[in-house]
């Protein structure tokens, strides 16, 4: 499998990640080749398998509906970018 | 006492032939002295670990003291540390101080062992040499020029280095057993859900496990007892009895302890691939096994090298689902310039990840987008059982497994190139064991070129920690090859 420019450009932006027209043709060589060897898959017939999606097969567990943790938010918002009354601060999004 | 076991040192403090001040003061030394080689720590913190070590004395004088009151330790940095620098390796997070614990962090501390600081590693844990670090690659301490291996490379390095006596990691595919056989250190990855993920900064969850890394067998025993145990904060805790993994380490009982013990050894691990000099020591070790009592039997695992495609397809869609969180808004890098909200996530994220990071997200991304989901991540779950069902057939037939832990000793910085596949393959031997979910020990055994280590790995069934680190142990009372140390560390 190969990957167009277009298609490495789509999954950036997918990703919320910026990309550079330079960039794009490095990166699409890269992942063609680490597509290449996870197309190795393909070929096994895998009809009537389960799919695994976690060692233990745990039952989500359950709690009681209470209260248990405090207000941590002081110490949370320390490490945030930029901060204002309590609230985090982004750049306008509704006009 | 750089040298001395944690048995030893625990003697030594309760003893008083030493203050826990005076042991972290000891090893803090070492580290500010050869860290500037080895860069095996990104964050050293004295001032936290001589207040650590003042109550750990005055724990020791009130007799209170538990296993490892008192005992340095060093953690890897993808486990939060309250008040401390948390950095996972990532410009992301180069200036995250955590406001509160990792469950792994607040147990050690609790059980009164002393950090001395936070281990280089890959960026996120995604790499197998360490050299995908943002604050450039720890060094392996046997030869400079080559790596430590990765993720956990500068808690491995720390270790062989005797910067330290034990040290934390996290093991998603390899991550804990693949530095520990490149560095000559005892390192052990527990049955996924043994250790608490909760405050350890996520990589690919359904792998993603801590483990442990000491000179031996009985260290790497003594230190993972006190980081397993059921957690609620983590969905896949598993709530089970606590072990005190150290009861199961006898004393040769006669010269052939491991008697009844069945090795299997898996005919897809010891078929092409392998370097001779591994091959040399692995065999050497085999033969070692046998003289003290165990039986060798073939197994087969005939979906083994499907574990590799399947883990790039599973691990990076589990991280690019993770690593969302990484946006410029509550914690890590924001973009000094930006346009719009969206604008401001596309170029937080693209200046505060590197390039492997960002490789991974964009498989994941790919894969788990809309029309190629059956085709990727669910056929790599269907694989993903195949592989845990030849682990299954296998150890009915064995007791516990053996085989190489990575096919070559270390590499030379920079002789993987510029191809990541290259690296991936190098996994070989270690990311099924994260698949199925098993508990996977590396012990070392040999040395090939150049005093590089080679490594042995171990493999049981689910919750056989005890027996993997109860054989290593039998193994390492017979053998000498864990108390060997690079020139610095004598």
């Amino acid at each position: 499998m190969s990957l167009t420019n277009e298609q490495v450009g789509r999954i950036a932006r997918l990703a919320r990640l910026a990309i550079s027209e330079t960039e794009i043709d490095a990166t699409r060589k890269k992942l063609d080749g680490i597509f290449g060897l996870i197309e190795q898959m393909q070929a096994v017939d895998t009809t009537g398998i389960e799919p695994m999606s976690h060692p233990q097969e745990l039952a989500t567990r359950l709690r009681d509906d209470v209260v248990t943790e405090s207000d941590h938010r002081a110490a949370y918002q320390a490490v945030a970018p930029q901060t204002d009354a309590g609230l985090y601060l982004v750049p306008k999004v509704i006009e | 006492m750089i040298n001395a076991s944690l048995p030893a040192l625990r003697t030594a403090l309760d003893d008083k032939q030493i203050s826990s001040v005076e042991l972290a003061g000891l090893f803090l030394d070492r580290i500010e002295a050869r860290n500037p080689a080895l860069n095996a720590f990104i964050t050293i913190d004295r001032e936290g670990a001589l207040a650590a070590a003042g109550a750990a004395d005055a724990r020791i004088a009130r007799g209170q003291a538990g296993p490892l009151t008192g005992i340095p330790l060093a953690h890897k940095d993808v486990f939060c540390t309250e008040g401390v620098l948390t950095t996972c390796g990532s410009k992301m997070l180069e200036n995250f101080v955590s406001p509160y614990d990792a469950h792994v962090v607040s147990l050690l501390k609790n059980a009164g062992a002393v950090s001395l600081g936070k281990t280089n590693m890959d960026e996120f844990a995604m790499g197998s040499s360490n050299e995908n670090s943002h604050f450039g690659p720890a060094r392996n301490p046997w030869n400079p020029g080559h790596v430590p291996g990765g993720s956990s490379g500068g808690s491995a390095a720390a270790v062989a280095a005797r910067l330290v006596p034990v040290a934390t990691g996290t093991d998603t595919g390899g991550s804990v057993r693949q530095p520990a056989a490149f560095t000559g250190v005892t390192g052990i990855k527990p049955t996924y859900g043994a250790v608490s993920r909760y405050g350890m900064i996520a990589y690919a969850s359904s792998l993603d496990q801590g483990g442990a890394f000491g000179a031996s067998a009985e260290d790497c025993a003594l230190l993972l007892s006190a980081m397993t145990g059921f957690d609620p904060r983590d969905s896949t805790s598993l709530d089970r009895p606590t072990e005190n993994y150290a009861d199961a380490l006898a004393p040769a009982a006669s010269d052939k302890p491991l008697a009844g013990l069945r090795i299997g050894l898996p005919r897809e691990f010891f078929a092409d691939g392998m370097s001779d000099e591994v091959r040399a020591a692995i065999d050497a070790a085999l033969e070692q096994y046998r003289a003290l009592g165990a039986t060798t039997v073939e197994v087969s695992l005939p979906n083994a090298k499907l574990a590799i495609p399947a883990y790039y397809v599973i691990a990076p869609a589990e991280a690019s689902s993770n690593l969302s969180r990484f946006d410029g808004v509550r914690f890590g890098h924001r973009a000094a310039e930006y346009g719009d909200l969206n604008d401001m996530y596309c170029k937080s994220r693209a200046e505060g990840f590197g390039a492997e990071v960002k490789r991974r997200i964009l498989v994941g991304t790919y894969v788990l987008s809309h029309g190629y989901y059956d085709a990727y991540y669910l056929q790599a779950q269907k694989l993903r059982r195949l592989i845990a069902e030849d682990f299954r057939k296998a150890l009915s037939e064995c007791d516990v497994i053996a085989g190489p832990t990575s096919p070559t000793t270390a590499w030379a910085l920079g002789a993987m190139g510029d191809d990541p596949v290259q690296m991936y393959l190098a996994d070989i031997y270690t990311i099924a064991v994260n698949l199925a979910g098993l508990p996977g020990l590396s012990h070392p055994c040999g040395f090939g070129a150049g005093s590089l280590p080679v490594g042995m790995q171990l493999i049981g069934n689910y919750f056989a920690e005890g027996r993997l680190l109860a054989t290593a142990h039998q193994y390492q009372q017979a053998t000498d090859w864990h108390l060997q140390r690079p020139a610095d560390a004598r």
